[in-house]
């Protein structure tokens, strides 16, 4: 039924912006050269600090599926502590990609066989950028950059450009920086 | 040009902006809500030169529209679900005044119980209060309808309501195409003045007590009474049947993208049964019609963007040599059959050799319509209808069989 299409799903916790970094993905990927985008909170009801997902479309054609991603291409985990309440990898298509903001290099989740996992310190790029409210990290721009290296559906001047339209000023240049440190601490 | 990935609440405040819309006034509720964020947003940076007035309730919200719209002001809302049902006075009063209003709807499910996702129930309860009905397909129809609906409402003096899918549109971003201001302010000039003039130097009665009965006015002459009143609104609504494709064509050449009108149409040319529908599940009946002509299966799909006016003659044409029409209602005349299944079969009564209609509910408070659903339902028709049936009762797509102990 997805032929063609990139789907992926976003796991956060309420307030840690994970319908803003969908929205963003989106943008960069329109900016990446694909024809077609979607991007969606869960629909309904969220609360601060609990579990959500959102989730972004790319495709080569129109895209005219508007139901929430059940099957992800690529699942994006804001928070590693999400994984033992919420099974990340439900529905992952074969060969699928679960992508883990953790400090924990050998941190791991049960995956499907042949699924692929890829962790990146997404907290610790945006701490080193200084992407932070309230005494918080922020990851959802950085990690950003960590799906544009993991996966290449993106471009990262994509990322960079998405993210300036999204934010102004020094507030940009951080979560461009932060998405850059990210970019490059991608772990498999 | 610009091509801007934005929501289908996004789309709504653009049409609005773009639309030069001088008054807002709403009360939050979700879905809608983020329409009004984002005017105010910009009223508040100096984006926007509109006047928003944030108001305690829906029936204030259309009242103070009433007010800024018979001033002459082109004024705007956006309600959603038990907020439409809240407005209901004024939005009967508005469009018996016939005063040139938009208003968004941003679908949603009625309560009770409390549900806050899309189903059609909101809009379609109030189709028979006299308001152009407009349905979109996409964020760029609710971008593009929300222009276009000003110069209808405009031109014809009736109000014209802009529906589109809670959270499936109004909460999902994709990349929609936000002409530039000149091409629009090119399409739609300032608001024509208005037929009654407020003025202290010329007082009259707007709104007055009418009688049962024609009487002669203050210079002899012989006036309709309330009847007549409505004669003419009903006809001014048909007049919206000729208007609405021309304003879309119009819209076309002001923007140079493909017009939309009364209905839409895919692989209807061959096709032996038609899904037919409004709103987001347009584009989502073409996805399945093409998966099943791939199986070999000729389905087409027509899509109803005009549901009030409700263009009959078009559907009767679009539908000739159709075995059967399977119409996906999102919402339902409780006791009876969908809304949009009933409009058909009461158009298609009696024409020569007319397609049997089969009316299925789906997606009632949110509940996913899947690719997999509709198709298999497409497939059930088509074999009935291949069967021969003129009749069938009423399907439910996605209704859990029955209930399960643990």
């Amino acid at each position: 039924m997805t032929g063609g299409m990139v789907e992926v799903r976003w796991h956060g916790r309420g307030g840690q912006g994970a319908v803003t970094a969908a929205k963003v993905l989106a943008q960069a990927a329109y900016l990446s050269g694909w024809e077609s985008v979607t991007a969606a909170p869960s629909f309904g009801a969220e609360r601060r600090g609990a579990p959500v997902t959102a989730s972004t479309r790319m495709a080569d054609e129109p895209i005219r599926v508007l139901s929430q991603v059940t099957t992800p291409d690529v699942v994006v985990v804001l928070d590693d502590s999400l994984t033992s309440a919420v099974d990340v990898a439900a529905g992952l298509k074969p060969g699928g990609t679960v992508i883990v903001n953790t400090v924990d290099a050998e941190f791991a989740v049960p995956l499907p066989e042949g699924a692929r996992l890829v962790r990146a310190d997404v907290t610790g790029a945006a701490q080193a950028a200084g992407v932070v409210v309230g005494g918080q990290p922020i990851v959802n721009t950085a990690v950003l950059g960590a799906f544009a290296k993991a996966t290449g559906l993106v471009t990262f001047e994509a990322i960079a450009e998405a993210i300036a339209g999204a934010f102004s000023g020094s507030a940009a240049e951080r979560n461009i920086e932060a998405a850059r440190i990210a970019y490059e601490c991608v772990r498999e | 040009m610009t091509v801007r990935i934005i929501t289908g609440n996004e789309a709504a405040a653009w049409g609005a902006r773009l639309a030069r819309v001088q008054v807002v006034a709403a009360y939050p509720i979700t879905p809608q809500s983020p329409v009004v964020e984002t005017l105010s947003a910009w009223v508040e940076s100096g984006e926007m030169p509109a006047e928003l007035i944030a108001v305690e309730s829906e029936h204030s919200a259309m009242s103070v529209c009433i007010g800024a719209a018979t001033a002459g002001a082109r004024a705007f809302t956006a309600t959603s679900s038990n907020g439409l049902a809240y407005m209901t006075e004024q939005i009967w009063w508005a469009a018996g005044a016939r005063l040139p209003l938009v208003m968004c709807v941003a679908n949603r499910s009625l309560a009770a119980p409390w549900n806050v996702l899309n189903d059609q129930q909101d809009s379609m309860s109030v189709r028979d209060a006299g308001w152009v009905q407009l349905y979109c397909r996409d964020n760029q129809e609710v971008l593009d309808t929300v222009v276009q609906g000003y110069r209808i409402a405009e031109r014809l003096n009736v109000p014209v309501m802009v529906c589109y899918d809670g959270f499936l549109l109004s909460h999902t971003a994709m990349p929609v195409e936000v002409p530039d201001a000149a091409a629009v302010d090119a399409f739609l000039p300032p608001r024509p003045q208005p037929l009654q003039i407020v003025d202290p130097a010329d007082p009259r009665n707007i709104g007055p007590v009418v009688m049962a009965d024609p009487r002669r006015d203050a210079d002899g002459v012989l006036r309709g009474a309330y009847l007549e009143l409505r004669a003419a609104h009903h006809e001014a609504l048909l007049e919206a049947l000729e208007a609405v494709p021309e304003v879309g064509e119009a819209w076309a050449r002001a923007t140079g993208r493909p017009g939309c009108g009364l209905v839409a149409e895919h692989r209807l040319d061959d096709a032996e049964i038609a899904l037919v529908a409004a709103g987001s599940l347009v584009t989502q009946s073409t996805l399945v019609a093409d998966l099943l002509r791939e199986e070999g299966l000729p389905v087409g799909v027509l899509g109803i963007r005009c549901c009030r006016p409700f263009p009959a003659a078009a559907v009767r044409e679009r539908l000739r040599g159709v075995r059967a029409a399977l119409v996906l209602d999102k919402a339902l005349s409780y006791g009876y059959a969908g809304p949009i299944a009933t409009d058909l079969r009461a158009a298609l009564y009696g024409t020569p050799d007319a397609p049997a209609v089969y009316g299925a509910v789906c997606g009632l408070g949110g509940r996913d319509v899947t690719p997999e659903a509709l198709a298999e339902a497409a497939r059930a028709a088509l074999a009935d209808a291949r069967a021969g049936a003129v009749e069938r009762p009423l399907a439910w797509i996605g209704r859990m069989a029955r209930e399960e102990a643990r």
